[in-house]
């Protein structure tokens, strides 16, 4: 076939480009990507529920985002929610005695941690486990509570 | 009255000639695809001028829209509180619906049409009549590469545009508007399913495809051979094909996306 370079260089980046986007899509976009390893050390929390929190969900500290939800699993013993989070090297010297919570971002907003630091000298260290940790609050728990008091008076 | 039923039976038996040859049509291109792929360098001259040629045009086109589907639906999502998924929104508008549409729709503007020139000047100036005295079916050798270019093109500029798209959206949400970068990506893997809604957008893609380019090289290979009769043709093409690829887009949206 006398066909010139160029058009079929140009044909073959086009190709390329299509099926560069569609793995995008599928990679990026979609869930089945495999989670980006950022640098940084791990923690482990334990809580009674995590409510709505998911991988990749922010970690903050006085509102600034330090980390992010690396991965969760279940506690067959105390049946707690063992939430791995993976903490940026440059915060390295949170105290030993903070605590966490989950928060909700907005009123229905995506749900994150929350950690407030204590005043210990000692830091935390690379796989250690917080020792306060407050569970997400469940908005029907609430309502229930609230529904029982009424019913008290 | 009998002058008026016989109008509407004319025009109902045109339609459903034209509808007839149309098919007969497909049915003798497809016919000659297998033969195409020991020529592939004729497919390949066609994927140029269909595929290459509209890429910047899908792309600039894609990236405005992602930046204006960031925009407001961040304007909307703002007042419920719920700016953490605007990537959910942005992510499955584009893959779902305007990846496919839009890019359709584009490309029966920018490539539809000059199939449809150029193959109605081919045939007012004879030259598919001179291929068959020289006993080359025109049908396989200059209509089967561009039936087979373009569906070959769409599903790749639509892809294009849907991840164009997507960054134009994460410019807007997070770099402009303060959307935090992870929640972003996270909420849209959360919610975006491979099989559900990008490969239901590729197989969307795939049929658009099909029917503009059908619609495109039917419309030019059927043209009255007179200037007027070519222009009229690659009209028909662009409002044909963008209202077949906006029906066909309800229907098929109806059948992935009905049930749940």
């Amino acid at each position: 076939m006398e066909q010139s370079k160029t058009v079929q260089v140009w044909v073959g980046v086009f190709v390329a480009i299509g099926i560069a986007s569609l793995f995008m899509l599928a990679m990026k976009v979609s869930n089945i990507s495999a989670l980006a390893e950022t640098e940084g050390y791990e923690l482990k929390l334990k809580f009674e529920n995590i409510g709505g929190l998911k991988v990749r969900s922010p970690v903050t500290m006085a509102g600034v985002v330090v980390g992010r939800v690396a991965g969760i699993g279940f506690d067959r013993e105390s049946y707690e929610a063992v939430v791995t989070v993976r903490v940026e090297q440059k915060y390295d010297n949170i105290p030993d005695d903070t605590s966490a919570s989950i928060y909700t971002a907005g009123l229905l907003g995506e749900q994150y941690i929350g950690l407030e630091p204590g005043g210990s000298e000692t830091y935390l260290k690379p796989g250690d486990t917080f020792k306060l940790t407050q569970s997400a609050v469940v908005l029907e728990k609430l309502i229930g509570q609230f529904l029982v008091n009424k019913a008290d008076e | 009255m009998i002058g008026m039923l016989q109008n509407l039976g004319a025009g109902a038996l045109g339609i459903f000639e034209r509808l007839g040859r149309g098919n007969l049509f497909l049915l003798n291109v497809l016919m000659g695809i297998p033969g195409l792929l020991l020529r592939f360098g004729l497919v390949v001259a066609q994927l140029y001028a269909t595929g290459v040629l509209s890429l910047l045009i899908i792309g600039v086109a894609g990236l405005f829209v992602g930046m204006v589907l960031g925009l407001q639906g961040y304007n909307t999502l703002v007042t419920y509180g719920a700016s953490e998924s605007l990537g959910i929104f942005v992510a499955l508008t584009l893959v779902r619906e305007l990846g496919p549409v839009v890019s359709a729709l584009l490309f029966a503007g920018r490539a539809g049409s000059a199939l449809t020139a150029e193959i109605g000047l081919m045939k007012a100036t004879e030259q598919l009549s001179a291929m068959e005295m020289m006993a080359v079916d025109p049908l396989h050798r200059v209509i089967a590469p561009r039936f087979l270019a373009g569906m070959i093109a769409t599903p790749l500029l639509a892809a294009l545009f849907s991840a164009v798209g997507v960054m134009g959206g994460y410019f807007v949400g997070v770099g402009l508007l303060g959307v935090d970068e992870g929640t972003f990506w996270s909420q849209m893997q959360d919610s975006v399913d491979l099989y559900d809604d990008v490969m239901n957008g590729v197989i969307k893609s795939v049929v658009f495809g099909f029917v503009v380019t059908w619609i495109a090289v039917f419309e030019g290979y059927d043209a009255v051979p007179t200037s007027e009769g070519v222009s009229r043709a690659t009209t028909r093409t662009v409002v044909h094909g963008s209202l077949a690829v906006l029906g066909l887009d309800f229907v098929l949206t109806a059948l992935m996306f009905g049930d749940n």
